[in-house]
């Protein structure tokens, strides 16, 4: 039997011509996909008289960090920067707290009421009242222009309890209730317990609800017109309509930013401020990225199952 | 095993579950509260779409019309034409999306026969990447590429003299459908395919053995075990895109839209916010996204009905 099985092991013909086909293809894909990252940072650190001429595909030329320099001495930017970073932090915390604790209430059968408040929240992820009811409800509690309104609404998010709650509901019951039978209480047992446990289910949680809150764009749309509390992406969707022309800028944002963009135009083209902000905004993530990517397929696969 | 002291244990346990159930409540409403403020109290917004509400004024300022702003949606024919058009273009953009549904699935059964492990790795967290990118970001690559006069590939096209004059890609109606159908795939393909691999993941080797034994080739693997082990999955998907099927979210569109794709890129959410936010006609904006939650709402629990009688499960 073993010989044979190792006969087997020489590639057909066909086989070569699928393994040709499917590795080609996969590759091509997987270019298409990091490749227009990759552009754009070869491009940045390009200098700009030969990135604004031709097109740089392979590696920088004339390497120079001048576009970072001078984008983060930009008010408007460093302040947005502050901003994201502290939506992301102080949002995904809260996001992981809740949907852990609500997730551990949910396994609890003797709350009251359970079902019923477990599905008022879950039918909360394909229902909803609509963009301008939100916005006028947004309105009336007092946060337009409030740092609270990137905050609060993120905070029970549904997929996030399902998750949790369904990963809580395999792990061994029997923990808990030695936990309960020494006297330890609900909130105990889940400090002490529950969370330990839920570590992997709440790195996936946390790296979604992070990357939701620095993506975020449309409550800052919406609800935003102090520009102290613009985030990266607002602030990018600008540049990316503005500084194509520099005296647009210089007509239609404040004083201190149209000042120090038109400083840069000595050097500075649009497209490479447009490119340079797009790189401040995507290294975070590909700095996190690759450390929590492991986390995703087990995280994933319990919410595919069912709600 | 059973000493009496454990009994005691047991029923003591017992008795304050019995107490603890408005205690496990009270635990939970801080966080009911929210969902109740954020998700619900924002129906009460509905009653706009039944005033003339113009935006400086009180509510209790404006006149009562009724059902004026919803039944304008079919009688007047400006709106009447003008949501023809969105209703049109949500339908086109959500149909082409559901049909490129079954390519995730397809990329996940192929990426299975590679047998080369760092390749299926490198492959999979690369293209799960731009799945992390805001639209505002996938936005910004696309201008980098294909704006006019600083497009790497107008600027390729023109060093190699295939074109004389920049192709404006981003500010033409030609394709809207197709492209933005086309950005949505290359944001989310690896992504949705990563549900697929963790399900592959789950199948049982011995149906692939024995299959072996009894002279199956690799496409007939692939077509009778493989694929067969993920339907369910995909079913699940595809009913909630069905369900989803008038939500195509604000965000990607709003960033894509100029004034020269605007006829075919309006979908829904994107109109509801331009005749919103835009035109400040709030109550037309209302009695839209009004009609559009209802719909909605009525597509999920038919596609929950339907999922229940052809499968037995529910998705809700």
């Amino acid at each position: 039997m073993l010989p044979i099985v190792k006969k087997k092991k020489q590639y057909s013909f066909g086989d070569i011509v699928f393994y040709t086909i499917t590795y080609f293809v996969f590759t091509i894909l997987t270019i298409a996909c990091i490749y227009p990252f990759y552009f754009l940072i070869i491009n940045t650190l390009t200098a700009n008289e030969i990135s604004s001429k031709t097109a740089v595909l392979l590696l920088p030329q004339k390497l120079h960090f001048d576009n970072y320099v001078k984008i983060l001495k930009l008010n408007g930017l460093t302040d947005a920067l502050f901003v994201s970073v502290a939506r992301t932090v102080v949002g995904a915390t809260l996001t992981v707290f809740a949907s852990a604790f609500l997730g551990y209430l949910f396994t609890k059968k003797e709350m009251w009421g359970r079902k019923f408040w477990y599905r008022f929240i879950i039918i909360t992820m394909y229902f909803n009242a609509g963009l301008i009811p939100w916005f006028i409800t947004m309105l009336n509690l007092g946060l337009r222009n409030n740092f609270l309104a990137y905050i609060l609404p993120a905070i029970v998010a549904p997929f996030n309890v399902i998750l949790v709650k369904t990963y809580i509901e395999n792990t061994p019951q029997a923990l808990q209730e030695a936990a309960q039978i020494d006297g330890a209480g609900y909130f105990t047992i889940f400090l002490k317990v529950v969370w330990p446990l839920c570590v992997p289910i709440l790195a996936t949680v946390a790296i979604f609800s992070a990357v939701g809150q620095w993506n975020s764009f449309t409550d800052t749309l919406l609800l935003m017109t102090d520009s102290r509390l613009y985030t990266l992406q607002f602030i990018l969707y600008r540049y990316l309509n503005q500084a194509s022309s520099l005296a647009s800028i210089m007509r239609n944002s404040g004083a201190g930013i149209g000042q120090s963009v038109s400083n840069l135009a000595s050097s500075q083209t649009a497209q490479s401020v447009r490119m340079t902000v797009s790189v401040v905004v995507i290294l975070p993530i590909l700095f996190v990225y690759p450390f929590f990517q492991r986390y995703f397929v087990g995280g994933i696969i319990i919410g595919a199952v069912k709600g | 095993m059973s000493s009496p002291s454990y009994g005691n244990t047991r029923v003591k346990i017992k008795k304050n579950k019995h107490r603890d159930r408005f205690k496990l409540f009270f635990m939970a409403l801080p966080f009911l509260i929210l969902c109740f403020t954020f998700s619900y109290l924002p129906l009460y917004g509905w009653i706009y779409s039944m005033f003339d509400y113009r935006p400086p004024f009180k509510l209790y300022q404006c006149d009562f019309v009724g059902l004026k702003w919803i039944t304008a949606i079919v009688t007047n024919p400006v709106y009447r034409n003008a949501i023809g058009d969105v209703l049109r273009n949500t339908f086109a953009i959500s149909g082409l999306n559901l049909l490129t549904s079954v390519l995730p699935l397809a990329f996940a059964v192929f990426l299975n026969e590679v047998k080369r492990g760092w390749f299926k790795r490198i492959v999979q967290v690369l293209t799960t990447l731009p799945n992390f990118i805001s639209w505002v970001l996938v936005y910004s690559v696309a201008y980098v590429f294909f704006s006019t006069g600083d497009g790497v590939v107008n600027k390729l096209l023109m060093d190699m003299h295939i074109i004389s004059s920049p192709i404006n890609f981003l500010a033409s109606d030609n394709h809207t459908w197709l492209s933005m159908t086309l950005w949505s795939l290359w944001k989310t393909l690896g992504w949705s395919a990563i549900m697929y691999l963790a399900a592959i993941a789950g199948i049982d080797q011995e149906l692939y053995e024995a299959a072996k034994v009894d002279g199956a080739g690799r496409f007939r693997m692939m077509w009778n075990i493989t694929v067969p082990s993920l339907l369910p999955t995909f079913f699940v998907l595809l009913m909630l895109s069905v369900a989803n099927f008038l939500n195509n979210g604000l965000d990607q569109y709003y960033v894509f839209q100029n004034a020269m794709n605007k006829a075919h890129i309006q979908v829904l959410d994107l109109y509801v916010y331009n005749i919103g936010v835009g035109s400040m006609n709030f109550p037309l904006a209302t009695a839209v996204s009004m009609l559009k939650s209802i719909v909605s709402i009525a597509l999920l629990f038919t596609v929950n009905g339907v999922s229940k009688l052809l499968r037995g499960e529910t998705i809700v």
